[in-house]
């Protein structure tokens, strides 16, 4: 992966972009246990094979989006906008903040 | 230890391994005959009391020290690839025990020990050269985590302090210690016992010593499953065959989630590959090792004269070992900047290995909920140098059933109790 797709921005050079890392779903603090709260906060799936994980536009638009990686190959098929993410969510829609008729963004 | 001293001894049908030494060299000199092989092919058996999986310095320093400390020898080292193909064959050999923390500094302490003994206790010459380390600080926050470390590595005995521009000079002449650079450096941690070694030697001799005391090395040998029934382990699944054991050790580096993962363990881990580049060879220059956090790169030069760069790890996960021409092009700039007159030197190749990262760059090392499935695994960019006292210390685990107090603070559970070991500030180059 030399190029990755900004879902704002198209094919930019890898280097513009921060890795933030896995896309794990947070649990509600005041709901959830110390242990459960910890293991989201350290564990990871780390696969070798294909991810789902946030990147960050540090040089570029700087906007957070989710992008699918193969570990491996590093081949990306799929750059989205969380907020498309969030709206399949219907409890979290009132967190997700951006939410505008943007589904999907540019698809590579 | 003495498994070499007893010459041409012959046990369970095999023939030891000759003692190398000087006059072992002159004799085969003369009459050419053929050296024997250092470590056997053997076929896979049905069970074994220990199954290592990963055969890189950390398990075959297991099975040796089981073997050597413990009297154990029914022991497998089970290798996807060939021994020392991972992590072990591809670190920056650099061996030292200036850490952070007060346990970090015990711990790589007994490895620097261990490795100054190393090449007698297993009759193979491993080249360590104890030529100094240093650690410069560009700035005053580095400086005064190097001034840390010094006050914490001297409380555990460790010679180690911090040290200005002009003994840097004198030690390295061929560094820029101007002022008018971008980076200027302020100081160092020098660090006298620090060094290099020749990696591949390490993971030899110990093949060889744990080989010459009954264990089974099996290279080309892939774990693809393991049995646990009620919650304890009950064998493993190969490409070669299945293994009965009730003890399953897992020593790997880039793989060790997925290994962890056949055992249902989760793993705080994640994996990025991490590239070096060695130059040509050129007349000694360089003799201590020299690491700059702020720039990112450590140097040393080895007993063939190369430079060997290292750096911190790619900006992204990953399995994959591709280099990249961003690494080397920032790599160049960065040792540029702290030795100007390399500027003709060629790279004549690089490469990337995978570091297993934890969010407090300790290792992860000891029991799991699942009895009899053991862990010495997240061993990020620090693994090899810790290498000999992790199968010491892993050893004692299998043999005693007890954590030793060495590794008691690197265990998983550390990660539930929010007890973590934080040795971003002496581990990492990229902070």
């Amino acid at each position: 992966m030399i190029l990755l797709p900004c879902p704002y921005c198209g094919l930019r050079n890898a280097s513009e972009f921060r890795y933030v890392g896995e896309l794990s779903e947070r649990p509600d603090p005041n709901a959830t246990g110390i242990e459960d709260w910890r293991a989201f906060l350290y564990m990871r799936d780390n696969p070798a094979g294909w991810t789902t994980e946030t990147w960050f536009h540090r040089a570029g638009c700087r906007r957070h989006f989710v992008v699918e990686r193969h570990t491996v190959t590093n081949e990306v098929r799929d750059s989205r906008l969380p907020a498309a993410q969030l709206r399949d969510r219907e409890d979290e829609r009132a967190t997700g903040g951006n939410v505008a008729d943007d589904r999907g963004g540019a698809t590579y | 230890m003495g498994i070499f001293n007893n010459r041409n001894g012959s046990e369970n049908g095999y023939r030891k391994p000759a003692r190398y030494s000087a006059f072992d060299l002159f004799r085969r000199g003369l009459s050419r005959a053929d050296w024997p092989r250092a470590w056997r092919k053997h076929d896979l058996r049905p069970s074994y009391d220990v199954v290592v999986v990963g055969g890189g310095v950390h398990g075959l320093a297991t099975a040796y020290y089981l073997a050597a400390n413990h009297g154990i020898t029914d022991v497998a080292v089970l290798e996807k690839g060939y021994i020392g193909s991972g992590g072990s064959g591809r670190n920056t050999a650099i061996i030292r025990s200036n850490y952070l923390t007060p346990e970090g500094v015990r711990f790589y302490d007994r490895s620097v020990k261990l490795y100054e003994t190393l090449s007698a206790d297993l009759n193979f010459n491993a080249m360590f050269a104890q030529r100094g380390h240093l650690t410069l600080a560009h700035n005053d926050g580095s400086l005064r985590t190097m001034r840390w470390r010094a006050e914490v590595n001297k409380l555990e005995g460790v010679n180690s302090e911090v040290i200005g521009p002009d003994e840097i000079k004198r030690l390295v002449p061929y560094i820029d210690t101007s002022e008018d650079v971008r980076y200027p450096i302020l100081g160092a941690l020098y660090h006298p016992p620090g060094g290099i070694i020749r990696h591949d030697a390490v993971v030899w001799g110990y093949a060889r010593g744990a080989d010459a005391y009954g264990a089974h090395i099996h290279q080309n040998t892939e774990v693809t499953g393991i049995d646990v029934v009620d919650g304890r382990v009950g064998g493993v699944k190969t490409n070669r065959g299945d293994i009965a054991t009730r003890v399953v050790v897992n020593c790997t580096a880039g793989w060790a989630t997925l290994i962890s993962g056949m055992a249902g363990v989760r793993m705080p881990i994640s994996t990025f590959p991490l590239q070096a580049a060695v130059t040509e060879p050129v007349r000694p220059f360089l003799d201590p090792v020299i690491v700059s956090g702020t720039l990112h790169v450590y140097v040393s030069q080895t007993d063939r004269g190369e430079l060997v760069f290292g750096a911190s790890v790619d900006p992204f996960t990953s399995y994959s070992m591709r280099g990249t021409l961003e690494f080397t092009e920032g790599l160049a700039g960065h040792v540029l900047e702290l030795m100007p007159s390399l500027s003709r030197m060629r790279v004549l190749r690089q490469w990337a290995g995978l570091c297993d990262m934890t969010p407090d760059f300790s290792p992860i090392m000891g029991t799991t909920p699942v009895a009899g499935f053991l862990i010495d695994v997240g061993w990020g960019t620090y693994g090899f140098k810790a290498g000999p006292v992790s199968g010491e210390t892993m050893a004692e685990l299998i043999a005693t059933g007890k954590t030793p107090e060495l590794i008691a603070p690197f265990g998983l559970d550390r990660f539930e109790r929010g007890d973590l070991m934080g040795e971003k500030g002496a581990a990492a180059v990229g902070h």
